[in-house]
């Protein structure tokens, strides 16, 4: 099964992407031509510039609102199951949904929050959120954490919850205060969860595709291009597979020194605690 | 002017329909369908067998409606069925590219622009069926030819061009002192200038959005004289001095005379902003026109449409034209190629270009003096866009490169850059580069 779902496409992409493959026609070996031709490309510059911008500032942003709800949620006794249930509601309803949703509110004409901001008197002009390269930026990923902070909430809540009581009540009786009860007693527990929850997160955080492509179709003037959504664009939509081909795997050596750095920091950290 | 009472009037002087109708049937007649339809009898190959025709939610539903009715009837006759899959306009490029790599899915898929050009190693000749409708119906425009025939073959069959004009407000502009829409580009920022100031902009999208800003982008470029390519059509001749005029203008114009959400509105949002009375003129096909007809009277009485003004060098028009081509994998080819015939023909094509109204051109000549194109004056502007109509990749083909340029959207991200403060000649310099990697 492995083979078959995991092994063949990635194999597949790789030859693929040494071959000058346009739609419908196989094509013909070519070495490293796509990959020289992409690394003097300067919208593929872009893209890569603006996947490694995305992901650093979304995962931050869904790591920091995450621990915060995750922290809440942990002390809330009353109504516990529905909060936490409707929390998840970003994280469940399919992206493409929650992103065309996002986009009529992006809408520089019909936008809900300039209405909004408009009648609370902080704006005397339409705003085109997706219309300039960095309001179009921080849009795509205000709704990439809206969407991703659910997933690190969740999680920590429950790697909050496997935390035994005693040794906060402990740190308590010994006169820490709650953020110093956070710094040296919650985060130390919690860090090998966090750590996973990031791992993960900045996998499909780096990989992303449906957002952006939806939101703006990585415009305006490539300044929302992602990796995916670039080769996307060269592969389908402009037909060049072997280009496309090898712009998705131009993300596989990041991300496999991504995995790589944080699995190594996740043990050194259970052998700490290993030996505590 | 009621819908019933448009829906009366016949399509083509009747003359010259029963004239191009022989013709067609006896251009037709060696086999095929025309055949089937005069025994009654469905041919073996087609009994049991399901069509399966990929194409865009057409932007007048009711020829839309037209389409499946005549894909009903076309089943019926032949005793299959064809089964119409619609998916926006967006999708269908990446759809037909996906079903290509993977040999399966559509027999029939409907292409935009020149994309038969893109899809060309994916897609059978059609050359019976594209001369025999060219042949019966007084020959094609050139820029649907451009589209669809490479290297000596059709690749596909053309069908219908976005006929693509300024949908204005008619009586804002006559209370802001104007007698008529203005002919000029310079004229038409003055206008827009006048107009902003009401706070009723025009409206223009530079999003990555395949038809308008496309169209606008492409057409200014002619406009003040500058070209994509050389006619050898590998030179690269977009670093010139008019497309540098043309690219300064535009700026000029954002900040003049645009609304400023322009830069993320994709193909629907200058419809809505325009129906919505935010923005008082836009280029558009003659869907706004019809939305207003259907479901905004107020703004449907006020609107009237206006040719692409001229610039230094005339008055040219990016064309998007649509082809129907026959997939390679396909294994009902010979099925495929006898419902695009049939569909094609005079008398099943005039009841899906009627029920388009005025949005859709054909792409031979015979329908130029069709009374679709008269029966409402506010529409006849969208019969002749077609004289000054060009394919991208000018002046050298709408190749397969012409068409790498344009899905990576960069002659509208050249206009978008220098929107954003990019000099005319750095945003230039930008694209004309990105052009020499394509095409070197």
């Amino acid at each position: 099964m492995l083979t078959v779902f995991v092994a063949y496409p990635f194999l597949r992409g790789i030859y693929l992407s040494f071959l000058d493959s346009v739609v419908g026609r196989e094509g013909e070996w070519v070495g490293f031509k796509n990959y020289i031709k992409l690394f003097n490309d300067g919208i593929f510059h872009r893209a890569a510039a603006n996947t490694f911008i995305y992901t650093i500032i979304a995962t931050i942003l869904k790591l920091g609102i995450g621990m915060a709800v995750a922290l809440m949620l942990n002390n809330i006794i009353r109504f516990k199951r529905v909060l936490r249930a409707s929390m998840l509601l970003p994280w469940i309803v399919p992206t493409v949904l929650s992103a065309l949703a996002w986009k009529w509110m992006f809408d520089p004409t019909f936008s809900i929050i300039n209405w909004i901001f408009y009648n609370l008197g902080f704006i005397d002009v339409r705003v085109a959120w997706l219309g300039s390269p960095l309001g179009a930026m921080a849009s795509v990923i205000i709704v990439n954490t809206w969407r991703g902070m659910p997933f690190f909430a969740i999680t920590l809540l429950a790697g909050l919850q496997t935390i035994n009581p005693s040794v906060q009540e402990a740190a308590a009786i010994d006169g820490a205060t709650p953020w110093q009860r956070f710094r040296f007693v919650t985060w130390p527990l919690l860090k090998p969860v966090t750590m996973v929850v990031v791992l993960f997160s900045v996998i499909m955080t780096f990989a992303d595709f449906q957002l952006v492509y939806i939101l703006t179709g990585g415009g305006p003037s490539n300044s929302t291009h992602l990796f995916a959504t670039y080769a996307y664009q060269l592969a389908i939509a402009t037909g060049l597979i072997g280009e496309g081909a090898a712009a998705s795997l131009c993300m596989f050596p990041i991300l496999f020194l991504v995995v790589i750095g944080q699995l190594w920091y996740i043990r050194r950290g259970d052998g700490t605690k290993g030996g505590a | 002017m009621s819908e019933k009472k448009e829906k009366k009037s016949v399509s083509i002087p009747r003359r010259t329909f029963l004239k191009q109708a022989a013709v067609t049937t006896g251009a037709l007649s060696l086999g095929g369908i025309p055949g089937i339809l005069v025994t009654g009898q469905a041919p073996a190959y087609a009994k049991g067998t399901t069509l399966h025709y990929l194409k865009e939610s057409h932007f007048v539903p009711a020829a839309d409606k037209a389409f499946l009715a005549l894909a009903k009837e076309f089943g019926k006759e032949a005793g299959c069925t064809v089964r119409v899959e619609r998916i926006t306009q967006n999708d269908v490029r990446p759809r037909t590219a996906a079903a290509i790599e993977a040999k399966s899915g559509p027999d029939i898929v409907h292409m935009f622009n020149n994309l038969p050009h893109l899809f060309a190693n994916g897609i059978i000749d059609m050359d019976d069926v594209a001369e025999a409708i060219g042949k019966a119906q007084g020959g094609y425009h050139e820029v649907f030819k451009a589209n669809a025939f490479q290297d000596g073959r059709w690749v596909a069959v053309p069908e219908f061009g976005f006929a693509w004009a300024w949908a204005y407000r008619e009586d804002w502009m006559k209370e802001a002192g104007y007698d008529k829409f203005p002919e000029t580009l310079d004229g038409l920022r003055e206008f827009g200038k006048t107009m902003k100031a009401k706070g009723k902009p025009i409206g223009q999208g530079f999003g990555h959005s395949e038809n308008d800003p496309n169209i606008y982008c492409y057409s200014l470029i002619w406009c003040f004289g500058g070209k994509e390519l050389e006619a050898d059509g590998k030179t690269v001749a977009l670093d010139s001095k008019e497309t540098i005029e043309a690219v300064k203008w535009n700026t000029a114009f954002w900040k003049d005379a645009l609304d400023e959400g322009g830069l993320s509105w994709d193909d629907g949002s200058n419809n809505r902003a325009y129906i919505s009375g935010s923005i008082s003129a836009t280029g558009n096909a003659v869907s706004i026109y019809f939305m207003a007809r259907d479901k905004f009277p107020e703004v449907y009485q006020v609107t009237n449409h206006a040719h692409m003004p001229a610039g230094p060098a005339g008055r040219y028009l990016y064309l998007a034209t649509q082809s129907t081509g026959v997939t390679k994998y396909s294994k009902n080819q010979k099925l495929a190629k006898e419902f695009v015939k049939w569909f094609m023909t005079a008398e099943n094509y005039e009841k899906y270009f009627d029920a388009g109204g005025t949005f859709g051109l054909p792409p031979t000549k015979m329908w130029h003096d069709s009374t679709v194109w008269t029966r409402d004056p506010k529409c006849t502007v969208f019969r002749d866009v077609v004289d000054y109509s060009r394919a991208i990749g000018y002046a050298g083909p709408p190749s397969r490169k012409a068409s790498e340029a344009y899905s990576k959207y960069i002659i509208v991200d050249m206009f978008a850059k220098a929107i954003q403060g990019m000099s005319a000649e750095e945003a230039v310099k930008w694209a004309a580069n990105e052009y020499r990697k394509i095409y070197a």
